[in-house]
Protein backbone atom coordinates (compact mmCIF):
# COMPACT_ATOMS: atom_id res chain seq x y z
CA UNK A 1 0.00 0.00 0.00
CA UNK A 2 1.08 3.90 -0.73
CA UNK A 3 2.25 6.28 2.16
CA UNK A 4 -1.16 6.60 4.41
CA UNK A 5 -2.47 9.60 4.70
CA UNK A 6 -2.59 9.65 8.19
CA UNK A 7 -0.17 7.86 10.84
CA UNK A 8 0.10 8.60 14.13
CA UNK A 9 3.14 7.24 16.41
CA UNK A 10 2.71 6.50 20.41
CA UNK A 11 0.47 9.48 20.77
CA UNK A 12 0.13 10.70 24.53
CA UNK A 13 -1.84 13.63 26.01
CA UNK A 14 -3.18 14.39 29.30
CA UNK A 15 -5.18 17.02 30.92
CA UNK A 16 -3.73 17.83 34.63
CA UNK A 17 -3.26 14.27 36.17
CA UNK A 18 -5.65 12.65 33.94
CA UNK A 19 -4.15 10.68 31.23
CA UNK A 20 -6.64 10.95 28.54
CA UNK A 21 -4.56 9.33 25.29
CA UNK A 22 -1.41 6.86 26.88
CA UNK A 23 0.19 6.11 23.47
CA UNK A 24 -2.00 5.37 20.32
CA UNK A 25 -0.45 3.87 17.27
CA UNK A 26 -2.25 3.64 14.25
CA UNK A 27 -2.44 4.70 10.40
CA UNK A 28 -5.72 5.65 7.85
CA UNK A 29 -4.80 5.19 4.26
CA UNK A 30 -6.33 6.70 1.32
CA UNK A 31 -10.23 5.95 0.75
CA UNK A 32 -10.22 3.94 4.01
CA UNK A 33 -13.19 4.94 6.31
CA UNK A 34 -12.10 4.19 10.12
CA UNK A 35 -14.67 4.00 12.81
CA UNK A 36 -14.13 4.53 16.09
CA UNK A 37 -16.05 3.15 18.84
CA UNK A 38 -15.34 3.24 22.88
CA UNK A 39 -17.04 4.14 25.97
CA UNK A 40 -17.18 8.15 26.86
CA UNK A 41 -14.17 8.99 28.28
CA UNK A 42 -11.90 6.51 25.95
CA UNK A 43 -10.67 9.63 23.94
CA UNK A 44 -12.31 9.02 20.82
CA UNK A 45 -13.10 12.85 20.82
CA UNK A 46 -9.46 14.24 22.39
CA UNK A 47 -7.42 11.62 19.60
CA UNK A 48 -9.61 13.77 17.01
CA UNK A 49 -8.99 16.91 18.21
CA UNK A 50 -5.18 16.40 18.45
CA UNK A 51 -4.80 15.46 14.95
CA UNK A 52 -6.32 18.49 14.13
CA UNK A 53 -3.85 20.68 16.24
CA UNK A 54 -6.44 21.92 18.52
CA UNK A 55 -5.07 19.83 21.09
CA UNK A 56 -1.34 20.21 21.81
CA UNK A 57 -0.31 16.11 22.08
CA UNK A 58 2.28 15.53 25.17
CA UNK A 59 4.15 13.21 23.13
CA UNK A 60 4.59 10.85 19.94
CA UNK A 61 4.04 12.15 15.70
CA UNK A 62 1.37 13.07 13.74
CA UNK A 63 1.96 12.66 10.40
CA UNK A 64 -0.20 13.64 7.43
CA UNK A 65 0.60 12.59 4.29
CA UNK A 66 4.55 11.82 4.89
CA UNK A 67 4.61 15.73 6.78
CA UNK A 68 4.69 15.40 10.98
CA UNK A 69 2.63 18.34 11.37
CA UNK A 70 3.56 17.76 15.18
CA UNK A 71 6.73 19.70 14.37
CA UNK A 72 6.62 22.91 15.78
CA UNK A 73 8.35 24.58 12.98
CA UNK A 74 5.22 23.45 10.78
CA UNK A 75 3.01 26.16 10.00
CA UNK A 76 -0.40 24.79 11.96
CA UNK A 77 -2.69 26.83 10.27
CA UNK A 78 -1.39 25.30 7.18
CA UNK A 79 -1.57 21.58 8.54
CA UNK A 80 -4.86 21.60 9.77
CA UNK A 81 -6.19 23.37 5.99
CA UNK A 82 -6.00 20.55 4.95
CA UNK A 83 -7.80 18.58 7.51
CA UNK A 84 -11.59 18.77 7.49
CA UNK A 85 -13.80 18.66 10.62
CA UNK A 86 -17.18 18.21 12.14
CA UNK A 87 -18.29 18.41 15.55
CA UNK A 88 -20.82 17.32 17.62
CA UNK A 89 -22.77 20.78 17.51
CA UNK A 90 -22.52 22.18 14.07
CA UNK A 91 -20.47 25.15 14.58
CA UNK A 92 -21.60 27.26 11.70
CA UNK A 93 -20.83 30.72 12.06
CA UNK A 94 -24.28 32.12 12.67
CA UNK A 95 -23.61 35.45 11.26
CA UNK A 96 -23.11 34.02 7.74
CA UNK A 97 -25.24 32.55 5.59
CA UNK A 98 -25.69 29.02 4.35
CA UNK A 99 -23.69 29.71 1.29
CA UNK A 100 -21.33 32.31 2.93
CA UNK A 101 -20.35 29.44 5.67
CA UNK A 102 -19.49 26.66 2.82
CA UNK A 103 -17.42 28.96 0.36
CA UNK A 104 -15.69 31.19 3.20
CA UNK A 105 -12.77 28.93 3.97
CA UNK A 106 -12.10 28.82 0.50
CA UNK A 107 -12.37 32.58 -0.38
CA UNK A 108 -10.22 33.39 3.07
CA UNK A 109 -8.19 30.66 3.17
CA UNK A 110 -7.40 29.16 -0.55
CA UNK A 111 -7.95 32.51 -1.91
CA UNK A 112 -10.36 31.33 -4.42
CA UNK A 113 -12.03 33.92 -6.22
CA UNK A 114 -15.53 34.55 -5.04
CA UNK A 115 -17.66 33.48 -7.71
CA UNK A 116 -15.47 30.36 -7.96
CA UNK A 117 -15.85 29.70 -4.14
CA UNK A 118 -19.66 30.48 -4.64
CA UNK A 119 -19.85 28.09 -7.59
CA UNK A 120 -18.07 25.20 -5.80
CA UNK A 121 -20.17 26.12 -2.17
CA UNK A 122 -23.75 25.91 -4.36
CA UNK A 123 -22.33 22.69 -6.35
CA UNK A 124 -22.33 21.01 -2.26
CA UNK A 125 -25.38 22.59 -1.38
CA UNK A 126 -27.11 21.09 -4.65
CA UNK A 127 -25.69 17.81 -3.92
CA UNK A 128 -26.98 17.53 -0.32
CA UNK A 129 -30.40 19.07 -1.28
CA UNK A 130 -30.71 22.45 0.43
CA UNK A 131 -29.44 24.46 -2.85
CA UNK A 132 -32.63 26.66 -2.32
CA UNK A 133 -31.60 27.75 1.20
CA UNK A 134 -28.42 29.19 0.32
CA UNK A 135 -29.29 32.72 1.39
CA UNK A 136 -30.90 31.35 4.29
CA UNK A 137 -29.45 31.32 7.96
CA UNK A 138 -28.37 28.47 9.64
CA UNK A 139 -30.44 28.92 12.72
CA UNK A 140 -33.39 28.35 9.53
CA UNK A 141 -32.70 25.31 9.29
CA UNK A 142 -33.36 21.42 11.10
CA UNK A 143 -30.41 20.37 12.98
CA UNK A 144 -29.80 18.03 10.28
CA UNK A 145 -29.52 20.23 7.36
CA UNK A 146 -27.50 21.94 9.71
CA UNK A 147 -24.89 19.55 10.24
CA UNK A 148 -24.99 18.46 6.27
CA UNK A 149 -24.02 22.03 5.87
CA UNK A 150 -21.22 21.53 8.47
CA UNK A 151 -20.05 18.37 6.13
CA UNK A 152 -20.15 19.81 3.10
CA UNK A 153 -18.55 23.03 4.57
CA UNK A 154 -15.73 20.64 5.53
CA UNK A 155 -15.23 19.05 2.07
CA UNK A 156 -15.40 22.56 0.47
CA UNK A 157 -11.87 23.34 0.27
CA UNK A 158 -10.90 19.14 -0.72
CA UNK A 159 -9.32 17.79 2.61
CA UNK A 160 -6.78 14.72 2.49
CA UNK A 161 -8.47 13.70 5.36
CA UNK A 162 -12.11 14.19 7.29
CA UNK A 163 -12.36 14.04 10.64
CA UNK A 164 -16.07 13.51 12.08
CA UNK A 165 -16.74 13.76 16.20
CA UNK A 166 -19.76 11.90 16.72
CA UNK A 167 -21.38 14.16 14.44
CA UNK A 168 -24.82 12.80 14.61
CA UNK A 169 -25.12 12.68 18.92
CA UNK A 170 -27.15 16.22 19.07
CA UNK A 171 -29.34 14.80 16.24
CA UNK A 172 -32.83 13.91 16.71
CA UNK A 173 -33.07 10.42 15.73
CA UNK A 174 -35.23 10.56 12.52
CA UNK A 175 -32.62 13.66 11.97
CA UNK A 176 -30.05 11.14 12.39
CA UNK A 177 -29.95 9.04 8.75
CA UNK A 178 -29.83 11.58 6.47
CA UNK A 179 -26.90 12.69 7.72
CA UNK A 180 -25.02 9.25 8.17
CA UNK A 181 -26.29 9.05 4.30
CA UNK A 182 -24.33 11.90 3.43
CA UNK A 183 -20.97 10.53 5.42
CA UNK A 184 -21.98 6.91 2.84
CA UNK A 185 -22.03 9.33 0.09
CA UNK A 186 -18.46 10.78 0.89
CA UNK A 187 -17.32 7.36 1.21
CA UNK A 188 -18.54 6.07 -2.20
CA UNK A 189 -16.68 9.48 -3.96
CA UNK A 190 -13.46 8.06 -2.42
CA UNK A 191 -13.14 10.39 0.96
CA UNK A 192 -10.86 9.37 3.68
CA UNK A 193 -12.93 9.49 6.82
CA UNK A 194 -12.29 8.99 10.41
CA UNK A 195 -14.87 8.75 12.60
CA UNK A 196 -16.20 8.64 15.86
CA UNK A 197 -19.53 7.93 16.91
CA UNK A 198 -22.15 5.72 18.84
CA UNK A 199 -24.01 4.88 15.64
CA UNK A 200 -22.82 0.87 15.69
CA UNK A 201 -25.61 -0.31 12.80
CA UNK A 202 -23.82 2.35 10.64
CA UNK A 203 -20.04 1.50 11.77
CA UNK A 204 -21.09 -2.05 11.09
CA UNK A 205 -22.06 -0.85 7.77
CA UNK A 206 -20.02 1.67 6.30
CA UNK A 207 -16.78 1.00 7.96
CA UNK A 208 -13.69 -0.25 6.23
CA UNK A 209 -12.23 -1.03 10.15
CA UNK A 210 -13.28 -0.39 13.39
CA UNK A 211 -11.20 0.73 16.62
CA UNK A 212 -12.08 -0.05 19.75
CA UNK A 213 -10.58 2.88 21.97
CA UNK A 214 -10.39 1.74 25.98
CA UNK A 215 -9.10 3.76 28.63
CA UNK A 216 -6.53 5.93 26.04
CA UNK A 217 -5.76 2.91 24.32
CA UNK A 218 -6.64 0.88 21.21
CA UNK A 219 -7.56 -2.20 22.59
CA UNK A 220 -8.83 -4.12 19.45
CA UNK A 221 -8.62 -3.23 15.37
CA UNK A 222 -10.11 -4.98 13.03
CA UNK A 223 -12.79 -5.21 10.10
CA UNK A 224 -16.28 -4.82 11.63
CA UNK A 225 -17.40 -8.06 10.96
CA UNK A 226 -14.47 -9.45 13.22
CA UNK A 227 -15.03 -6.80 15.86
CA UNK A 228 -18.50 -6.98 16.05
CA UNK A 229 -19.33 -10.67 15.70
CA UNK A 230 -15.94 -11.90 17.35
CA UNK A 231 -14.64 -9.23 19.88
CA UNK A 232 -11.57 -10.57 21.75
CA UNK A 233 -10.67 -7.97 24.14
CA UNK A 234 -12.37 -8.22 27.39
CA UNK A 235 -13.40 -4.12 27.21
CA UNK A 236 -14.91 -4.52 23.80
CA UNK A 237 -16.78 -7.96 25.03
CA UNK A 238 -18.34 -6.01 27.80
CA UNK A 239 -19.23 -2.71 25.77
CA UNK A 240 -21.12 -4.44 22.66
CA UNK A 241 -22.88 -6.65 25.41
CA UNK A 242 -24.30 -3.99 26.85
CA UNK A 243 -25.26 -2.43 23.76
CA UNK A 244 -27.10 -5.34 22.68
CA UNK A 245 -29.27 -5.29 25.75
CA UNK A 246 -30.57 -1.62 24.67
CA UNK B 1 2.21 25.56 28.89
CA UNK B 2 0.74 22.32 28.91
CA UNK B 3 4.52 20.98 28.61
CA UNK B 4 4.75 18.34 31.66
CA UNK B 5 6.39 14.91 31.85
CA UNK B 6 4.44 11.68 32.40
CA UNK B 7 6.94 10.59 34.46
CA UNK B 8 6.49 7.88 36.47
CA UNK B 9 5.55 3.83 35.80
CA UNK B 10 8.08 3.56 32.90
CA UNK B 11 5.96 6.62 30.81
CA UNK B 12 9.38 7.77 29.51
CA UNK B 13 9.18 11.00 27.13
CA UNK B 14 10.77 10.05 23.90
CA UNK B 15 13.34 11.76 22.14
CA UNK B 16 11.35 13.71 19.79
CA UNK B 17 9.07 15.39 22.22
CA UNK B 18 12.49 16.47 24.10
CA UNK B 19 13.39 17.98 20.71
CA UNK B 20 9.99 19.45 20.36
CA UNK B 21 10.53 21.08 23.96
CA UNK B 22 13.34 22.28 23.52
CA UNK B 23 12.84 23.99 20.46
CA UNK B 24 9.75 25.56 21.69
CA UNK B 25 11.94 26.79 24.78
CA UNK B 26 14.28 28.20 22.28
CA UNK B 27 11.12 29.92 20.43
CA UNK B 28 10.05 31.22 23.21
CA UNK B 29 13.51 32.71 24.74
CA UNK B 30 14.01 34.30 21.08
CA UNK B 31 10.51 35.72 21.03
CA UNK B 32 10.97 37.22 24.49
CA UNK B 33 14.35 38.71 23.51
CA UNK B 34 13.07 40.52 21.08
CA UNK B 35 10.22 41.50 22.21
CA UNK B 36 12.87 43.15 25.15
CA UNK B 37 14.75 44.42 22.60
CA UNK B 38 12.21 46.29 20.31
CA UNK B 39 10.85 48.11 24.01
CA UNK B 40 14.20 49.33 24.96
CA UNK B 41 14.51 50.52 21.82
CA UNK B 42 11.20 52.31 21.93
CA UNK B 43 11.42 53.99 25.37
CA UNK B 44 15.33 55.27 23.93
CA UNK B 45 13.48 56.74 21.27
CA UNK B 46 10.85 58.75 23.47
CA UNK B 47 13.58 60.03 26.05
CA UNK B 48 15.97 61.35 23.65
CA UNK B 49 13.26 63.20 21.38
CA UNK B 50 11.65 64.55 24.42
CA UNK B 51 14.98 65.66 25.81
CA UNK B 52 15.92 66.95 22.92
CA UNK B 53 13.27 69.48 22.82
CA UNK B 54 13.70 73.00 23.67
CA UNK B 55 11.09 73.11 26.54
CA UNK B 56 12.14 70.08 28.11
CA UNK B 57 14.28 71.97 31.24
CA UNK B 58 11.31 74.20 31.84
CA UNK B 59 8.96 71.32 31.81
CA UNK B 60 11.24 69.30 34.02
CA UNK B 61 11.40 71.76 36.55
CA UNK B 62 7.50 72.56 36.32
CA UNK B 63 6.07 69.36 36.44
CA UNK B 64 8.71 66.55 37.31
CA UNK B 65 10.50 68.51 40.26
CA UNK B 66 11.80 66.01 42.36
CA UNK B 67 11.87 68.15 46.17
CA UNK B 68 7.87 69.60 45.08
CA UNK B 69 7.03 65.70 44.21
CA UNK B 70 8.20 64.71 48.04
CA UNK B 71 6.84 67.19 49.92
CA UNK B 72 3.55 66.92 47.95
CA UNK B 73 3.45 62.72 49.11
CA UNK B 74 1.56 63.15 52.28
CA UNK B 75 -1.16 66.37 51.57
CA UNK B 76 -2.54 64.80 48.58
CA UNK B 77 -2.19 61.46 50.23
CA UNK B 78 -4.33 62.38 53.20
CA UNK B 79 -6.23 63.98 50.02
CA UNK B 80 -6.70 60.89 48.30
CA UNK B 81 -8.13 58.86 51.60
CA UNK B 82 -11.40 61.24 50.94
CA UNK B 83 -11.42 59.94 47.49
CA UNK B 84 -11.16 56.48 48.87
CA UNK B 85 -14.04 57.46 51.22
CA UNK B 86 -16.12 58.62 49.09
CA UNK B 87 -15.39 55.89 46.07
CA UNK B 88 -16.58 53.49 49.26
CA UNK B 89 -19.88 54.62 50.04
CA UNK B 90 -20.32 55.58 45.82
CA UNK B 91 -19.89 51.85 45.30
CA UNK B 92 -22.30 50.61 47.66
CA UNK B 93 -25.06 52.87 46.30
CA UNK B 94 -24.18 52.68 42.66
CA UNK B 95 -25.12 48.61 43.30
CA UNK B 96 -27.98 48.44 45.16
CA UNK B 97 -29.32 51.60 42.84
CA UNK B 98 -28.17 50.36 39.57
CA UNK B 99 -29.94 46.59 40.48
CA UNK B 100 -33.01 47.87 40.68
CA UNK B 101 -32.87 50.34 38.26
CA UNK B 102 -32.19 46.79 36.03
CA UNK B 103 -34.92 44.53 37.20
CA UNK B 104 -37.44 47.35 36.54
CA UNK B 105 -36.22 47.96 33.05
CA UNK B 106 -36.60 43.75 32.40
CA UNK B 107 -40.02 43.98 34.15
CA UNK B 108 -42.44 42.97 31.75
CA UNK B 109 -45.96 43.30 32.87
CA UNK B 110 -47.96 46.27 31.75
CA UNK B 111 -48.85 47.53 35.64
CA UNK B 112 -45.14 48.14 35.59
CA UNK B 113 -44.98 50.59 32.78
CA UNK B 114 -44.54 53.48 34.94
CA UNK B 115 -42.19 52.20 36.70
CA UNK B 116 -40.06 50.80 33.61
CA UNK B 117 -40.77 54.23 31.95
CA UNK B 118 -39.10 56.15 35.06
CA UNK B 119 -36.54 53.19 34.93
CA UNK B 120 -35.95 54.19 31.00
CA UNK B 121 -35.71 58.25 31.15
CA UNK B 122 -33.91 58.07 34.88
CA UNK B 123 -30.53 55.76 32.62
CA UNK B 124 -31.15 57.78 29.67
CA UNK B 125 -30.76 60.95 31.05
CA UNK B 126 -27.86 60.64 33.53
CA UNK B 127 -25.75 58.41 30.75
CA UNK B 128 -26.16 61.76 28.73
CA UNK B 129 -25.03 64.28 31.41
CA UNK B 130 -21.51 65.53 31.57
CA UNK B 131 -20.31 64.41 35.28
CA UNK B 132 -19.25 67.53 35.97
CA UNK B 133 -22.57 69.70 34.72
CA UNK B 134 -24.22 66.94 37.34
CA UNK B 135 -21.68 67.92 39.80
CA UNK B 136 -22.30 71.22 39.68
CA UNK B 137 -26.67 70.70 39.85
CA UNK B 138 -25.75 68.46 42.52
CA UNK B 139 -23.16 70.09 44.77
CA UNK B 140 -24.64 73.54 44.41
CA UNK B 141 -28.54 73.51 43.77
CA UNK B 142 -29.02 70.59 46.44
CA UNK B 143 -27.83 72.93 49.11
CA UNK B 144 -29.44 76.13 47.86
CA UNK B 145 -32.97 74.57 48.66
CA UNK B 146 -32.20 75.23 51.92
CA UNK B 147 -34.09 72.09 52.85
CA UNK B 148 -31.30 69.79 54.57
CA UNK B 149 -29.25 72.46 56.46
CA UNK B 150 -25.42 72.55 55.31
CA UNK B 151 -24.19 69.30 53.75
CA UNK B 152 -20.56 68.21 54.14
CA UNK B 153 -19.05 68.50 50.08
CA UNK B 154 -18.34 64.77 50.15
CA UNK B 155 -21.38 63.94 50.28
CA UNK B 156 -22.85 66.00 47.38
CA UNK B 157 -19.94 63.99 45.76
CA UNK B 158 -21.36 60.85 46.45
CA UNK B 159 -24.85 61.49 45.78
CA UNK B 160 -23.64 63.08 41.86
CA UNK B 161 -21.07 60.16 41.05
CA UNK B 162 -23.73 57.88 42.37
CA UNK B 163 -26.24 59.09 40.39
CA UNK B 164 -24.15 58.99 36.98
CA UNK B 165 -22.48 55.51 37.52
CA UNK B 166 -25.80 54.01 38.55
CA UNK B 167 -27.26 54.58 35.32
CA UNK B 168 -24.30 52.92 33.71
CA UNK B 169 -23.90 50.47 35.92
CA UNK B 170 -27.93 49.63 35.43
CA UNK B 171 -26.94 49.22 31.85
CA UNK B 172 -24.61 46.43 32.07
CA UNK B 173 -26.81 44.47 34.66
CA UNK B 174 -29.60 44.62 32.37
CA UNK B 175 -27.13 43.48 29.34
CA UNK B 176 -26.31 40.75 32.00
CA UNK B 177 -29.91 40.03 32.26
CA UNK B 178 -30.58 39.50 29.09
CA UNK B 179 -27.88 37.49 28.00
CA UNK B 180 -28.91 34.75 30.45
CA UNK B 181 -30.84 32.35 28.24
CA UNK B 182 -34.79 32.36 28.64
CA UNK B 183 -34.79 28.19 29.41
CA UNK B 184 -33.16 29.35 32.62
CA UNK B 185 -36.20 31.68 33.62
CA UNK B 186 -38.46 28.92 32.31
CA UNK B 187 -36.62 26.31 34.52
CA UNK B 188 -37.00 28.05 37.17
CA UNK B 189 -40.61 29.67 37.00
CA UNK B 190 -41.41 25.43 35.91
CA UNK B 191 -40.19 24.90 39.76
CA UNK B 192 -42.41 27.19 40.97
CA UNK B 193 -40.51 30.45 41.84
CA UNK B 194 -41.98 33.67 41.37
CA UNK B 195 -41.31 36.39 39.31
CA UNK B 196 -39.26 38.24 42.06
CA UNK B 197 -37.10 34.82 43.36
CA UNK B 198 -36.37 33.66 39.82
CA UNK B 199 -34.34 37.29 39.48
CA UNK B 200 -32.86 37.01 42.30
CA UNK B 201 -31.80 33.35 43.25
CA UNK B 202 -31.24 32.26 39.49
CA UNK B 203 -30.97 35.00 37.13
CA UNK B 204 -29.47 37.59 38.81
CA UNK B 205 -26.19 35.49 39.88
CA UNK B 206 -25.64 34.07 36.64
CA UNK B 207 -25.80 37.94 34.90
CA UNK B 208 -23.34 39.69 37.27
CA UNK B 209 -20.93 36.36 36.68
CA UNK B 210 -21.39 37.12 32.94
CA UNK B 211 -20.76 40.90 33.44
CA UNK B 212 -17.86 41.25 36.08
CA UNK B 213 -15.26 42.30 33.76
CA UNK B 214 -17.54 45.05 32.13
CA UNK B 215 -18.16 45.81 36.00
CA UNK B 216 -14.63 46.08 37.12
CA UNK B 217 -13.81 48.39 33.86
CA UNK B 218 -16.65 51.07 35.92
CA UNK B 219 -15.34 50.82 39.15
CA UNK B 220 -11.90 51.71 37.74
CA UNK B 221 -13.49 54.48 35.67
CA UNK B 222 -15.58 55.56 39.10
CA UNK B 223 -12.20 55.93 40.47
CA UNK B 224 -10.78 57.87 38.64
CA UNK B 225 -14.33 60.12 38.52
CA UNK B 226 -14.51 60.54 42.30
CA UNK B 227 -11.54 63.24 41.32
CA UNK B 228 -13.48 64.96 40.17
CA UNK B 229 -16.16 66.07 43.75
CA UNK B 230 -12.85 68.52 44.25
CA UNK B 231 -14.77 71.32 42.26
CA UNK B 232 -16.84 71.19 45.32
CA UNK B 233 -14.47 71.97 47.65
CA UNK B 234 -14.10 69.04 49.51
CA UNK B 235 -9.94 68.85 50.05
CA UNK B 236 -9.26 65.18 48.06
CA UNK B 237 -5.81 64.41 46.47
CA UNK B 238 -6.86 66.78 43.57
CA UNK B 239 -7.50 69.67 45.66
CA UNK B 240 -4.56 69.45 47.80
CA UNK B 241 -2.87 69.36 44.50
CA UNK B 242 -4.30 72.51 43.40
CA UNK B 243 -3.53 74.32 46.77
CA UNK B 244 -0.02 73.34 46.63
CA UNK B 245 0.01 74.78 43.19
CA UNK B 246 -0.92 77.92 44.00
CA UNK B 247 1.24 78.10 46.98
CA UNK B 248 4.26 77.37 44.63
CA UNK B 249 3.08 77.90 40.72
CA UNK B 250 5.10 74.12 40.34
CA UNK B 251 2.63 71.57 38.92
CA UNK B 252 4.01 68.95 40.52
CA UNK B 253 1.28 67.60 43.06
CA UNK B 254 -0.84 67.40 39.56
CA UNK B 255 1.33 64.56 39.19
CA UNK B 256 1.86 62.99 42.09
CA UNK B 257 -2.17 63.31 42.35
CA UNK B 258 -2.41 61.25 39.04
CA UNK B 259 0.17 58.97 40.25
CA UNK B 260 -1.68 58.08 43.59
CA UNK B 261 -4.90 57.50 41.37
CA UNK B 262 -2.94 54.98 38.54
CA UNK B 263 -1.76 53.51 41.74
CA UNK B 264 -5.21 52.85 43.08
CA UNK B 265 -6.55 51.50 40.38
CA UNK B 266 -3.75 48.95 39.69
CA UNK B 267 -4.94 45.90 41.88
CA UNK B 268 -8.22 46.05 40.19
CA UNK B 269 -6.82 46.11 36.91
CA UNK B 270 -4.80 43.28 37.68
CA UNK B 271 -7.85 41.71 39.37
CA UNK B 272 -9.59 42.16 36.18
CA UNK B 273 -6.91 40.36 34.10
CA UNK B 274 -6.67 37.67 35.89
CA UNK B 275 -10.78 37.37 36.31
CA UNK B 276 -10.81 37.39 32.83
CA UNK B 277 -8.46 34.58 31.96
CA UNK B 278 -9.79 32.50 34.15
CA UNK B 279 -12.94 32.86 32.57
CA UNK B 280 -11.54 32.40 29.31
CA UNK B 281 -9.88 28.96 30.07
CA UNK B 282 -12.73 28.11 31.42
CA UNK B 283 -15.05 28.39 28.76
CA UNK B 284 -12.62 27.30 26.05
CA UNK B 285 -11.76 23.90 26.83
CA UNK B 286 -7.90 24.92 27.25
CA UNK B 287 -7.41 24.18 23.41
CA UNK B 288 -4.33 25.19 21.86
CA UNK B 289 -6.06 27.28 19.09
Amino acid sequence: MSDPVLRLVNIKKRFGAHKVLRGIDFSIHEHEVVVMIGASGSGKSTLIRVIHLLERIDDGQIVLAGEDISDPRVNEDGARAKIGIVFQNFNLFPHKSVLENVSIANRIVHKLPKEEAERIGMELLTRIGIAEKANRYPDQLSGGQQQRVAIVRAIASNPQLLLLDEITSALDPQLVGEVLDLVQELKAAGSTILMATHEMDFARRVADRVVFLHEGRIAEEGPPERIFEDPRHPATKEFLSRLRIK
Amino acid sequence: MNIRDFGGNGDDVSQIELKRRGFRRRQTGKSLLISCVSLLVFAAAIYVIFSHSEGWARVQAAYFSPERFVEAIPKVGKGLLLNIKILCVSVVCVGITATLLAVARTTRSAVLFPLRLLATVYTNVFRGIPMIICLYLVGFGIPALGIFGRIPAEVLGCVAVSLIYSAYVAEVIRAGIEAVHPSQRMAARALGFSHARTMRIIILPQAVRKIIPALMNDFVAMQKDVGLVSVLGGVDAVRSAQILNAVNFNYTPYVVAGVFFILMSFPFILLIDRYAKRLQNREQLQGAV
